[in-house]
């Protein structure tokens, strides 16, 4: 393989057993396994946080779809992460309603409190932060979510809020 | 027929979704058995005289689309419902999806009937996880009911109803991205023709409907085409859900009759500007429609008389500019999300949106110079239809060369004298 993939990546991770499996049931949905690429993709970094060099020559190799072209996939998605994240994921959003509602004063007071600008992660590891396209949330924004949970109408003291909650669970 | 919000009707604010057996006693289900007496061209002929426009935005009518794909041969077919809800400033989809699942199950059955699709994706967009788990379970229920699967009620006729979940990109709204990215590549738009309708996903007959649409099929079959139309005001049939974001006092989405007017939906179902706000202009449908002003409240939402002043109607939930936010600001804004959601295929969108982006970076800084305004008139033309393979490109233009057009005295005052609004 000569390709940036083989450059940096040693060889294929093992996939685990409830990862195949998963991918295993995403294919029983289309007739071919190339379509199955993404949610895999998504399967592994639901478990692993992110999608490693070596995780995705396994999902290449798995579903034997060649890897440029599944990296072509992997970096063409927003919501795929090529690079290491937190623990949790801040996605604020930044598309015009939240705009003019004062999500960039959430992004300052995001950056105050947790030290970090977009696309940077705490020192704890415990917290990303990444601008999100329109949430579709807009009657209610300012909004964000943490992981899979959606926050609206945003103020500074509900993220404080919401930041203490996750650090608690920690 | 005294049902006059099909849409709606099941929905609650606080309570969790019907379940199948409540939905059930609620009326619904009951279109797939009045379609399966009927022969599927004709159920198609129904949706057609019905009037119904597709509701992703560009309101074409539903019927026609469908009657566009070849008789069945005996091999797969597919019906796609586009749910990857990402136009900055709609949230229809969402409503529809989190609070009544089976209404959209429903609608792709008796859909799904009508084109003899053997096999239906949701394609959900992967930031919406309460619609995910909300359809996952209805998905469930319609199966140990019998209502998906093979032979459904007994009938000749089977389907599977499968939920993609994707991953974030706008461009995947585009039906044939979107069927790019259904094949696990990369969502570039495909060049039409052939329109999906005769080769679509994995080159076969494929129909792709907007979410909002498919929930419109339940009430036509059970109800009827003259309730369907008896439903709009004037000569305008059915309803649709609008809604209102921005400085209101009472944002959200609702559904009306097709024909209400924008003054309606803002002042009696918005509540009219926070107090202190006054409405500068709107984006009616989208944040890829052109800016309409408030002389053009008192126009129906309808496509046609959009069209008329100049903009489009799109998803018609409304966006508010108010007299305190930048108008320069709100349009680097849109073209920021445009110029970060371009696939990159084409020029004028993979080029001409990040240097429309770096201009309005430069005013908004107080760096601009007259000769960008006239940079920006042009690009609006680079970028309009016919120079680009797909929408996106002249949808961004649109809110771009709308706001030269009606708040040139604001870019002239940017280059002048930079910025005057606080917030940003």
């Amino acid at each position: 393989m000569n390709n940036i993939i083989a450059s940096t990546a040693l060889k294929a991770r093992q996939l685990t057993d409830e990862e195949i499996h998963e991918i295993e049931h995403e294919k029983t949905h289309y007739p071919y396994a190339q379509a199955v690429g993404l949610e895999a993709l998504k399967i592994v970094q639901k478990y692993q946080g992110w999608v490693s060099d070596e995780s995705l020559l396994a999902v290449s190799e798995y579903l034997d779809i060649p890897p440029d072209d599944l990296e072509g996939v992997a970096t063409f998605f927003n919501m795929i992460f090529r690079r290491p994240v937190g623990k949790n994921v801040i996605l604020l959003c930044d598309s015009v309603a939240c705009w003019m509602l004062g999500c960039d004063d959430l992004k300052a007071h995001i950056t105050s409190v947790l030290g970090i600008e977009y696309g940077e992660t705490t020192e704890d590891n415990l917290f990303t932060l990444i601008p999100v396209p329109c949430l579709g949330d807009c009657d209610r924004a300012p909004s964000m979510m943490v992981g899979r949970e959606l926050y609206r109408n945003l103020t500074n003291e509900k993220i404080d809020q919401i930041i203490a909650d996750y650090k608690a669970k920690a | 027929m005294s049902i006059n919000n099909p849409l709606t009707k099941n929905i609650e604010k606080g309570r969790a979704p019907f379940t199948f057996a409540e939905y059930k006693a609620a009326g619904g289900y009951q279109s797939f058995a009045n379609a399966i007496k009927m022969a599927p061209r004709d159920v198609m002929g129904q949706v057609k005289d019905a009037g119904l426009g597709g509701r992703g935005g560009a309101g074409f009518n539903t019927g026609l689309k469908w009657s566009f794909s070849p008789d069945p041969d005996g091999l797969p077919r597919y019906l796609v419902v586009n749910a990857d809800e990402m136009e900055p400033g709609t949230f229809k989809d969402r409503l529809l999806m989190e609070s009544d699942p089976h209404l959209l199950i429903e609608g792709m059955i008796t859909a799904s009937y009508a084109i003899q699709a053997t096999t239906g994706y949701i394609f959900l967009r992967g930031e919406y996880t309460v619609a995910e788990e909300n359809l996952l379970k209805a998905i469930a229920e319609a199966y140990d009911n019998g209502m998906l699967g093979k032979n459904i009620q007994g009938s000749d006729f089977s389907l599977d109803i499968y939920l993609h979940t994707s991953a974030g990109r706008y461009i995947c709204g585009e039906e044939t991205a979107l069927i790019n990215a259904l094949e696990g590549k990369r969502a570039n738009p495909r060049f039409k023709p052939p329109f999906p309708q005769v080769s679509g996903l994995w080159g076969r007959p494929t129909l792709v409907n907007n979410v909002e649409t498919i929930c419109n099929i339940p009430g036509i079959l059970t109800y009827g085409v003259d309730w369907f139309k008896g439903l709009g005001l004037g000569d305008e049939c059915g309803t649709r859900i609008s809604g209102v974001s921005g400085r209101v006092k009472n944002p959200g989405c609702w559904e009306m009759p097709v024909g209400t007017t924008f003054r309606t939906l803002l002042e009696d179902y918005a509540g009219g500007m926070q107090d202190g706000y006054e409405l500068k202009a709107f984006l009616p449908g989208g944040g890829s429609t052109d800016f309409l002003m408030p002389e053009h409240l008192d126009l129906p939402m309808i496509p046609g008389e959009v069209a008329k002043a100049g903009s489009r109607l799109g998803t018609s939930l409304i966006m508010v500019l108010d007299d305190k936010t930048c108008p320069v600001g709100t349009v680097r804004n849109l073209i920021k999300f445009f110029a970060h959601e371009s696939c990159g295929w084409c020029t004028p969108c993979r080029d001409g949106l990040p240097w429309v982006e770096h201009i309005l970076n430069k005013m908004e800084e107080g760096k601009g110079e007259m000769k960008d305004i006239e940079i920006l008139k042009e690009m609006c033309g680079y970028m309009g239809p016919g120079n680009t393979f797909c929408a996106l490109a002249p949808g961004a233009a649109e809110p771009l060369q709308s706001s030269l057009k009606y708040f040139m005295d604001e870019y002239e005052s940017h280059v002048k004298h930079g910025c005057s609004y606080k917030s940003h």
